[in-house]
């Protein structure tokens, strides 16, 4: 008798720890992903550069032309900015149900909705990053064939602010990925006694 | 029901892998010389490395496709289709979104970096290369069809059966 309790009470209390553990874990995950993704969005949406080129000479007068390179200019980084929002408002709201939301009842329906939003926000990141990694890679390197001349020689602190915000994007890409994974995990693991989702486990997509 | 369902994915799974497919072919087979002023050059998809990776996406997921065809249906690796599904589906969704970024440029050219759009000199290039970014778009949209469909069978299923 004592040896039986003495061995369901450790798996009992692991249980519990390790949901509220996940719980707080799952949360801080969030939370990291909410501020790379909203960092991400903050610079590009700021990123601005003004330069004044001399472009000829005529006879003492140099002749100027100011350029000014907005993200704007640019679909994929317009693109880029809508995601990260988006990402953004997605982890925030997450954050705030998850915080706030216990006492809305919509247990059934509630952990599909978040595993799809979750992969659908993911796909949308990585369309984003994607877009301006493969632009600002246009931008440094030029495209010889096209005769597309490469523009971070010119607008050098213009190229760096957008590759910080690029990084940060990335890193909101695989703190969603992370996170995406380890909820569905996490549900899985916390209902199984409750459940029966052993035929979950077993039930395949065919 | 659940042999049309079976019938159904299978389907979509075959048409998916068309799909990719065919906008690799597509985007490999275009290329065009073209003269300007003196010097002629040749445009490419290889040029762009956008391109490229749209190309090497395309065909990892067409392989993928075409090997998940062949599974029985009633063996453990369907589990890892799921996760792969997931995987391939947003490496789709960003090697497209890269593509359409550089042919936007290519097409409509950047004032402020002093990029002239080059659609109107290689012509038949451009084309095929919007062939094969509006196939590559058909065939994201059913990656997103069957991952979300495997997502929600593996992930509910008792939901599934009640309704």
């Amino acid at each position: 008798m004592a040896l039986q309790s003495g061995e369901k009470l450790p798996m009992f209390i692991g249980h519990i720890w390790s949901k509220q553990k996940s719980r707080w874990t799952l949360l801080g995950l969030r939370l990291l992903a909410f501020l790379a993704a909203a960092a991400a969005t903050l610079v590009m949406v700021l990123n601005k550069q003004t330069k004044t080129f001399v472009v000829a000479t005529i006879g003492t007068t140099p002749v100027n032309l100011t350029l000014t390179a907005k993200f704007h200019h640019t679909p994929a980084f317009v693109f880029f900015a809508i995601a990260n929002g988006l990402v953004s408002i997605h982890n925030l709201v997450m954050i705030m149900m998850d915080l706030l939301g216990s006492k809305l009842n919509y247990k059934g329906f509630q952990f599909p909705m978040i595993a799809s939003l979750d992969m659908l926000n993911l796909a949308l990141v990585s369309g984003g990053a994607n877009a301006a990694a493969f632009m600002a890679e246009l931008g440094k390197n030029g495209n010889s064939h096209a005769r597309w001349d490469k523009i971070c020689d010119k607008f050098g602190p213009y190229c760096d602010r957008g590759a910080g915000a690029l990084i940060a994007s990335f890193l909101a890409l695989a703190l969603m990925l992370l996170i995406s994974f380890l909820s569905i995990l996490n549900h899985k693991l916390v209902n199984s006694s409750s459940h029966n989702s052993h035929n979950n486990i077993i039930a395949l997509p065919n | 029901m659940a042999e049309t369902k079976r019938i159904f994915t299978f389907l979509l799974r075959f048409i998916a892998f068309c799909t990719t497919l065919s906008a690799v072919i597509i985007m490999i087979s275009s290329r065009q010389r073209a003269t300007v002023l003196v010097f002629s050059f040749e445009a490419k998809y290889s040029d762009t490395p956008a391109f490229k990776y749209f190309v090497i996406v395309n065909a990892i997921v067409s392989i993928y496709g075409f090997l998940v065809l062949f599974l029985p249906s009633k063996s453990l690796l369907w589990r890892l289709v799921v996760a792969l599904d997931a995987v391939f589906t947003i490496l789709l969704t960003s090697s497209i979104s890269a593509a359409l970024a550089i042919a936007y440029v290519g097409e409509k050219g950047n004032p402020i970096a002093g990029w002239l759009p080059i659609c109107d000199q290689v012509t038949k290039y451009c084309n095929q290369v919007k062939g094969a970014l509006i196939v590559g778009f058909i065939s994201v949209v059913l990656y997103m069809l069957l991952f979300l469909y495997s997502l929600h069978t593996v992930l509910n299923p008792l939901l599934l059966e009640k309704s």
